[in-house]
C-alpha cells in the first residue's frame, strides 16, 4: 500500500492472539519482514501479547467492536482460549480464524482420537522420566497458604475457533504464507468489496496438485503405497506415482506447495479445497482411481498399504472434519 | 491478603500468569508463576509412523520448530539405527545455525530488547519492538528485520517450509545444496557474523554502558544459585547439534557428562497439583524443593548455562566474547539472571560463525544424503541444544516402525522451577513496603521470566505451582534485609 493511502484513512487497529497454539501463526505475522513496518503504518496493534504488554484486563476496557481486525490464532483447548475468543469477538469487527489449529483444529486436533484423561495419564504419571506415584493431577482450583491458584479447565476436546464463536472469515495454512496474510491485509485496509462472510480467503480454489511442479502422467497406477524411506525419491516424479501419499489432492493451494519444493510430500495444512468438505473422502476418492486392482480383496491389500490413514488424512482437520473426534 | 495478577505475562513465546499475594504490610508472601495450558502430543503421537514425527513435533513450537525438528530426526535416526552421512549432517547442522540466528535475534530485538533500549519502566504503549526501532532509528531497525529475513531464508531454502521445516528423514535429509546456493549462504553467512558483532556492541553500548542496568544485573534481585546444564563437544565447548550432556555444579565442578539417550538417569520431573507444567530435576539428587544453592536439584537450561556448563566456544570471535563476559562478571560460573541475555548474544556469533564454517565446508555440496535403512530397532533418543533449553525426545516403535510411546523434556520445561524461583524472588525484592506498586515493577517482574526467553508453546506439557523455598531478599550490598522460609 502507499504511504499516500494510509494518510488519507483512519488507522485501523489490529489484535494478534493465540489459544492453543505454537507460536508459528505469530511468527508469520512476523515473516512480513520488511512489509512489517507497512502493516503497522496502517495498523496499530492493539493487543499482541507475543510482542506488546497489553493485558486481558485493557481488553476488557476497550469499547465493543473498537478492534478492526483479528487474527485468532490455534485452536480452543480450554477455558480460557474459550473465553478469550468471546472476549475479542465482543471486541472486534472483522473476527479471522488464522491458520490451522483455529480454522480446524490442526495437529494438536489429533488429541481428538484420545480424550483428556488420556493425555493426562500418559503426560503427568506414565511418561517415564515422571515421578508421580500419588497421581497428582493440575486442578482448576487449588487451595494454597495465601488464596487460591486457579487454572483454565482443560476441554476434552479440541474445537476449532467456530466452535465457540462466531467467525467471518478464514485464512488457511500452518502457518499461513506471509505473502497472503499481506495480500488479505491490503485488501481490508484498501476497502475492497471482501468477500461473504464465512469464506476461506487467503488462498486459492485449486488443489495443491494443480500447482505442483512435479510431473504427472495419465492414468497412472500403482500396486502397493511406501512409507517415504522405502523409496529412493526420484525428486521429479509425483509422489503419488511414486506410491507415497501426499495430500496434494485433498489440499487447497496457496501455500506455493512448499513442502513439496522440499522433497516433502503434502500433508494438507491448507484444508480441504473448495467443495469437499472432507479431506478424508476426498483423498480416498483421489486414491480410489489410482488404484491397480480389479478385485476387492487387492483393493483392500492396496489400501492396507496405507499405515495410519486417520492420522495422515486428517493431520491437521479432525477437529473440523465430519469426524470431529475417536467416538468415546 | 491482597492478589496482584499478572494475567496474560507478555512478550514471549505461548501463555502465563503471575499470582503475588501482598500481605498487610505490604510485603510480597509469595508468588506463583503459572502456565496455564497443555497440549499434550506425548499422547497425540501414538500410533503415527515415525518418520512423521519429525514434522509433527515441529508444531510443538513455531519459534523454534527446527529444534524439535533436529531432536525427532536424531531420535528417529535411532529407531532406525542408522547414522546420517557427513553432508546429511553438515547439511542439518548448517540450518541449525541460521535457525539459532533467527531465534536468537527475535528474542534479543524484538523481546527483550524494549526492556533496556526503551526502558523497564517506560509507558507500555512504547515498550515493544516499535519503540525499539523508535529508539535506535530505521536503519538500524530495517537491518534487524532484514538479517531475521535472510536467516529465515537459508532455513526455507535448506528446510522446504520456512516455519515448519520437513528436511529430515531417517538416515539424512530430503534436499542436497548446489554450489550456487553454497556461494549465497557464503555471503549470507558472513552477514550474520557482522551483524552479530554489532548486536553485541549494541547490548555493550546500551546496557553495559549503564550503570543503571549493570547495578540491576550484578546486584538486582535477579539471581539464582543454581547449577548449569548445556551440551558439549568432546572438547567440552559448547555445541547446539550434537555432544554430550554436561551438568556443573553452583560452583562450576563437573557434576556429570553423559549422552543424550542416558537421560532416564539424570533428569527426573515433578508434577505439582497447581501446574499443568512439570518440574524436572536432577535425579541422583532427589526433589529438594524450591530451593537454591548447592543442595538444590534445580539446575538451569539457558544461554548462560550453557556457557557455564562448557569450557569456551569453538569459534574465535564467540570465544573472544565468552571470556570477556566471564572478567567482567567476576569469573565462572555466573548466576545473573539477566546475564542471560549477554549470553544469549554470545551465541548469536557463535552460530553465526559456525555457519560460516559449515557452508565453507568442502561436504556442504555433497549428494550422498542418506544411509539406507536395513532394520528397525524400535526405541530412539535425540537431544539437541534448543535456543531455550536441552531439549530431549525419546520414541518406542513397534517392529514395523509405529509409535508406541513418546517422551519429551522441552527447553523451557527444564526451567520451570528456577522461572517461578526467579519470579517470587523479583517479586519480593521489588515490591517495596508502603510502596505503591506501579506497572513499572510489575514490568521489572516479568523481566525475571524474560530472561529466560521462555516458550510455554514448547512447554506445555505442563504447569506451575507453589513454591517450597528461603528467600532472601538483599539491598544493592547484597547484605541480606529479609529472608523468608517456606514450605
Amino acid at each position: 500500500m502507499s504511504s499516500e493511502q494510509t494518510n488519507l484513512k483512519p488507522k485501523l487497529k489490529l489484535a494478534v492472539y493465540w489459544g492453543s497454539a505454537c507460536g508459528g501463526c505469530c511468527v508469520s505475522v512476523l515473516d512480513t519482514h520488511e512489509k512489517l513496518l507497512d502493516i503497522v503504518a496502517a495498523a496499530d496493534p492493539v493487543f499482541w501479547p507475543i510482542a506488546l504488554d497489553i493485558k486481558y484486563k485493557d481488553v476488557e476496557a476497550m469499547p465493543d467492536q473498537s478492534i478492526d481486525l483479528t487474527l485468532f490464532n490455534g485452536a480452543v483447548r480450554n477455558s480460557e482460549n474459550q473465553h478469550i475468543a468471546q472476549l475479542l469477538r465482543k471486541k472486534t469487527k472483522i473476527l479471522v480464524a488464522y491458520g490451522s489449529c483455529a480454522y480446524m483444529g490442526g495437529i494438536p486436533g489429533l488429541a481428538n482420537f484420545s480424550g483428556k484423561s488420556e493425555v493426562f495419564e500418559r503426560a503427568y504419571v506414565e511418561t517415564e522420566s515422571t515421578k508421580n506415584p500419588e497421581r497428582i493431577f493440575p486442578v482448576t482450583e487449588y487451595p494454597v497458604e495465601e488464596g487460591t491458584l486457579k487454572l483454565p479447565k482443560f476441554f476434552n476436546d479440541v474445537l476449532p475457533l467456530n466452535k465457540v464463536v462466531d467467525v467471518d472469515y478464514y485464512i488457511p495454512g500452518c502457518p499461513p504464507q506471509s505473502e497472503r496474510l499481506i495480500e488479505v491485509f491490503t485488501a481490508i485496509v484498501s476497502g475492497a468489496q471482501l468477500p461473504p462472510k464465512g469464506s476461506v480467503v487467503g488462498a486459492n480454489d485449486k488443489t495443491n496438485c494443480d500447482e505442483c511442479k512435479r510431473t504427472k502422467s495419465e492414468n497412472k497406477t500403482i500396486d502397493r503405497f511406501y512409507r517415504p524411506w522405502e523409496i529412493q525419491d526420484d525428486k521429479e516424479t509425483c509422489f503419488l506415482e511414486q506410491g507415497v501419499i501426499c495430500m496434494g489432492p485433498a489440499t487447497r493451494g496457496g501455500c506455493g506447495v512448499r513442502c513439496v519444493e522440499g522433497n516433502s510430500p503434502c500433508r494438507g495444512c491448507y484444508g480441504p479445497p473448495p467443495g469437499a468438505t472432507d479431506p478424508g473422502a476426498k483423498m480416498m476418492s483421489a486414491i480410489g482411481t489410482m488404484i491397480n486392482a480389479d478385485n476387492p480383496e487387492e483393493i483392500d491389500k492396496i489400501i492396507e498399504s496405507i499405515v495410519d490413514p486417520a492420522g495422515l488424512f486428517y493431520r491437521f482437520s479432525l477437529p473440523g472434519s465430519i469426524l470431529g473426534r475417536k467416538v468415546q | 491478603m491482597r492478589t496482584i495478577t499478572i494475567d496474560p505475562i507478555t512478550r514471549l513465546e505461548g501463555h502465563g500468569k503471575i499470582d503475588i499475594f501482598v500481605n498487610q504490610d505490604g510485603e510480597v508472601e509469595n508468588a506463583y508463576f503459572q502456565v496455564p495450558e497443555l497440549r499434550g502430543f506425548e499422547k497425540f503421537c501414538e500410533g503415527r509412523p515415525v518418520e512423521e514425527l519429525p514434522s509433527i513435533v515441529t508444531k510443538i513450537c513455531g519459534v523454534c520448530p527446527g529444534c524439535h525438528h533436529m531432536a525427532s530426526g536424531k531420535a528417529v535416526d535411532a529407531v532406525f539405527g542408522v547414522e546420517p552421512t557427513a553432508t546429511a549432517k553438515k547439511i542439518r547442522e548448517l540450518f541449525y545455525m541460521a535457525h539459532f540466528v533467527h531465534s536468537h535475534i527475535a528474542h534479543f530485538y524484538a523481546l527483550a530488547a524494549p526492556d533496556f533500549v526503551v526502558g523497564p519502566t517506560a509507558d507500555p504503549a512504547e515498550r515493544n519492538i516499535l519503540g525499539v526501532i523508535a529508539k535506535v532509528g530505521l536503519e538500524i531497525g530495517t537491518e534487524v528485520i532484514k538479517q531475521r529475513r535472510i536467516a529465515q531464508e537459508i532455513q526455507a531454502l535448506i528446510g522446504g517450509h520456512q516455519t515448519h521445516v520437513v528436511m529430515n528423514i531417517p538416515g539424512g535429509v530430503k534436499k542436497g545444496i548446489t554450489p550456487e546456493q553454497r556461494d549465497d549462504i557464503v555471503k549470507k553467512a558472513e552477514g550474520f557474523v557482522e551483524f552479530s558483532k554489532f548486536s553485541i556492541q549494541l547490548f555493550k553500548d546500551v546496557v553495559l554502558g549503564n550503570k543503571d542496568y549493570v547495578d540491576l544485573i550484578l546486584n538486582g534481585p535477579y539471581s539464582l544459585v543454581l547449577h548449569s546444564m548445556g551440551l558439549v563437544d568432546k572438547n567440552n565447548l559448547v555445541n547446539f547439534y550434537d555432544g554430550k550432556v554436561r551438568v556443573v555444579d553452583t560452583t562450576g565442578n563437573e557434576l556429570y557428562k553423559y549422552s543424550g539417550d542416558e537421560y532416564i538417569d539424570y533428569i527426573e520431573e515433578r508434577v505439582e497439583p497447581w501446574s499443568y507444567l512439570k518440574f524436572p530435576y536432577l535425579k541422583k539428587i532427589g526433589w529438594k524443593g524450591f530451593i537454591d544453592g548447592q543442595d538444590s536439584s534445580v539446575y538451569q537450561a539457558t544461554p548462560l548455562s550453557r556457557l557455564n556448563a562448557a569450557d569456551g566456544m569453538a569459534t574465535p570471535i564467540a570465544q573472544q566474547e565468552y571470556k570477556f563476559m566471564y572478567e567482567t562478571l567476576g569469573g565462572k560460573p555466573v548466576h545473573a539472571t539477566l546475564a542471560m541475555h549477554w549470553a544469549r548474544l554470545i551465541e548469536l556469533i557463535y552460530s553465526a560463525e559456525h555457519c560460516l564454517e559449515l557452508a565453507l565446508d568442502p561436504d556442504i555440496i555433497g549428494t550422498d544424503l542418506r544411509t539406507p535403512i536395513e532394520k528397525i530397532v524400535g526405541e530412539g533418543v535425540g537431544v539437541v541444544e534448543a535456543q531455550r533449553g536441552t531439549l530431549t525426545h525419546h520414541y518406542w516403535t513397534d517392529d514395523k516402525g509405529m509409535v508406541r510411546k513418546v517422551n519429551l523434556i522441552v527447553g523451557t520445561t527444564n526451567n520451570n522451577a528456577a522461572i517461578c524461583m526467579s519470579i517470587k524472588k523479583a517479586a519480593q525484592g521489588l515490591i517495596k513496603k508502603g510502596e505503591e506498586v506501579n506497572e513499572g515493577t510489575l514490568n521489572m517482574i516479568e523481566m525475571a521470566f524474560r530472561a529466560y526467553d521462555p516458550c510455554f508453546s514448547c512447554a506445555t506439557h505442563s504447569l506451575p505451582g507453589q513454591m517450597r523455598m528461603i528467600l532472601n531478599v538483599r539491598d544493592q550490598e547484597g547484605n541480606i534485609l529479609q529472608s523468608t522460609k517456606r514450605g
